[in-house]
């Protein structure tokens, strides 16, 4: 089994390079380049916070488009060139198969995080070294190279992992655009959703109060794995907080797939 | 057909590949072409750049979702932006209008965005043309900012400051800066500040020192070289007082005023033609208090007004 989710998950990770999903490193050096550059030109001060605070929006806007345009075409393209016939009637099963699916995209997002996350670093360092007036203003905050960025880093990672278990669940059951559409919705509706825990406040059904609640506890909650804003500011986040809030979303990662692998084991393939 | 013509049948050829790059050019450059002698007929309307989509902070706090400090430095830049436009235009009518509305998004986006409430004040409160002239409005953005962090000491120091330079309400400066010094980790200063302030509220050695610890307190450059001037308009003060004591002697000695600063050398009044710390010259006016006054093209013009001799002979 060990062996059969590696195959998968490596030959995922294949396909995304296969796919020129790496190329977006590309963009992101891009970006990140210019941006430093621009961004001495259009502001005053601050120059290092605002390249941390693209590069860390930059960083999950990048993943959240791979989790999403990756995941939902996981299952849909196997079963669209028929390729799936082939897996499966080998020794994998179906949940593995699922299963596989899901760690190859998380690799292909450490992978892809990992590299944005140093390119953040290395312009962040080169703009200090290139002006040392600039690492002198951010000290007051934060330093110019601080290790917290990855605190953020990391529950945005974990976050898109929860977007990635949501696109492939889709993608066992219904069309790219769909699924690209639905895991949209519940991403934006994932930000929103501590409304839901407080609708006492805006209505007077009892009811209605009561599966607000209850759907805020079902969605996914989001907006805890944005930390991006404390970091900036030199805030350090507590141990605690990263570490319940990766234990949510792992949880909730699992749950999605565990769902995926039993709705892709029911399938019925003509 | 071996696999291999298989793989490559309908490949273009390299003369095909650069063809179709021609083309593609020309056809760009075309299209580019007939946009420029579009624009020419048809002027291109300008887009206004004050126009606001959005002014509710609490609207753009949700739409950011988790891009809100990215959100909040976009509107930062747009209020540099539209300051320095503003600032520069030559347009008679130009007005800081969207100012505060940019940076209460700005800070409504990132209540912790210091620069915005630092600068955004100074923006604000300076005169116009060389601000909004709002001082109710700087006020209520310092006030913002220590709601949402009650520990920055800067923002009462700051406040106190828009009191003591732009209203001269000495009692209200003195009170902000007492604030100000009651807050953990401020610098003991600030308390002798308030002091001095309420006492001597006004002078230029009392200002001399509020600029001074400002200038030397700041981690910013914008900070450093407006605290720079203003110590400048201040050395610059203290010069022309000089020199109209100058041309006093002059007038009582020879019973007119002096034509030119060669007539107050030649009377060994002064050694040389005085410029002001920015390096213009300064100007003899009969028609100013004293006699003496900032040429109009110096940067550090115009002077404070709360320190200009108001009228009455130079002093001695």
């Amino acid at each position: 089994m060990p062996r059969v989710l590696g195959l998968i998950a490596y030959h995922v990770f294949k396909e995304s390079v296969r796919d020129k999903v790496l190329y977006n490193l590309v963009l992101f050096a891009l970006l990140m380049i210019s941006a430093s550059y621009l961004v001495g030109q259009l502001t005053a001060g601050q120059d290092i916070k605002i390249i941390k605070d693209l590069g860390l929006a930059a960083i999950a806007v990048f993943g959240l488009f791979i989790s999403v345009f990756t995941g939902v075409g996981l299952v849909w393209k196997e079963v669209d060139r028929r390729s799936v016939y082939n897996v499966l009637v080998k020794p994998v099963g179906r949940q593995p198969f699922i299963l596989g699916k899901f760690v190859g995209l998380a690799l292909t997002l450490f992978v892809n995080l990992a590299a944005m996350t140093m390119a953040v670093y290395l312009v962040l360092v080169v703009m200090a070294w290139v002006d040392p007036g600039l690492a002198k203003t951010a000290v007051m905050e934060a330093p110019v190279v601080d290790p917290r960025l990855l605190s953020a880093v990391w529950l945005i990672y974990v976050q898109l992992l929860v977007v990635t278990a949501l696109a492939l669940f889709f993608s066992t059951f219904s069309s790219p655009m769909l699924s690209a559409a639905l895991t949209f919705g519940l991403y934006v509706v994932g930000h929103f959703n501590a409304d839901l825990a407080h609708f006492e406040n805006v209505v007077e059904s009892k009811t209605a109060a009561v599966v607000a609640r209850a759907l805020y506890y079902v969605l996914p909650n989001l907006a805890p794995f944005d930390v991006k804003t404390a970091v900036v500011h030199g805030e350090t986040v507590a141990a605690g907080y990263v570490l319940l809030t990766t234990g949510y979303g792992l949880l909730y990662a699992a749950a999605v797939v565990a769902l995926a692998m039993l709705v892709f084991s029911r399938r019925d393939f003509k | 057909m071996s696999a291999e013509v298989v793989r490559l049948a309908g490949r273009p050829d390299r003369r095909q590949i650069v063809v179709n790059l021609v083309v593609s050019a020309l056809l760009v450059a075309a299209a580019l072409g007939l946009q420029v002698v579009r624009e020419a007929r048809f002027r291109l309307e300008s887009p206004d750049a004050t126009v606001m989509y959005l002014r509710s902070g609490e609207a753009a706090n949700r739409l950011a979702l988790s891009f809100r400090a990215v959100a909040a430095d976009l509107y930062w830049i747009r209020a540099i932006q539209h300051y320095g436009r503003t600032k520069t235009s030559t347009d008679p009518a130009r007005q800081y209008s969207a100012l505060y509305p940019l940076l209460d998004l700005a800070t409504s986006l990132d209540p912790r965005l210091t620069i915005a409430y630092r600068f955004g004040a100074m923006f604000l409160a300076e005169p116009f043309p060389a601000g909004a002239g709002r001082v109710d409005l700087a006020i209520a953005l310092l006030k913002k900012g220590l709601a949402a962090e009650p520990a920055r000491w800067q923002y009462a120091q700051d406040a106190g400051f828009v009191y003591y330079w732009w209203l001269q309400d000495y009692h209200q400066a003195s009170q902000w800066f007492e604030r100000a010094g009651s807050i953990a980790g401020a610098p003991w200063w600030l308390k002798a500040m308030a002091a001095t302030t309420l006492a001597q509220g006004g002078d230029r050695q009392s200002s001399r020192v509020m600029w001074r610890q400002l200038y030397e307190t700041a981690d910013d450059q914008w900070v450093k070289s407006n605290s720079r001037l203003k110590l400048a308009q201040l050395d610059a003060l203290d010069e022309i007082d000089r020199l109209a004591a100058q041309v006093a002697r002059y007038q009582q000695a020879t019973g007119r005023f002096p034509s030119d600063w060669d007539a107050l050398r030649a009377a060994r009044l002064i050694d040389a033609v005085p410029d002001d710390p920015s390096g213009t010259p300064y100007v003899l006016d009969p028609s100013q208090p004293g006699g003496v006054r900032i040429a109009v093209s110096s940067k550090l013009h115009p002077l404070p007004p709360q320190f200009l001799r108001k009228a009455g002979p130079p002093s001695k």
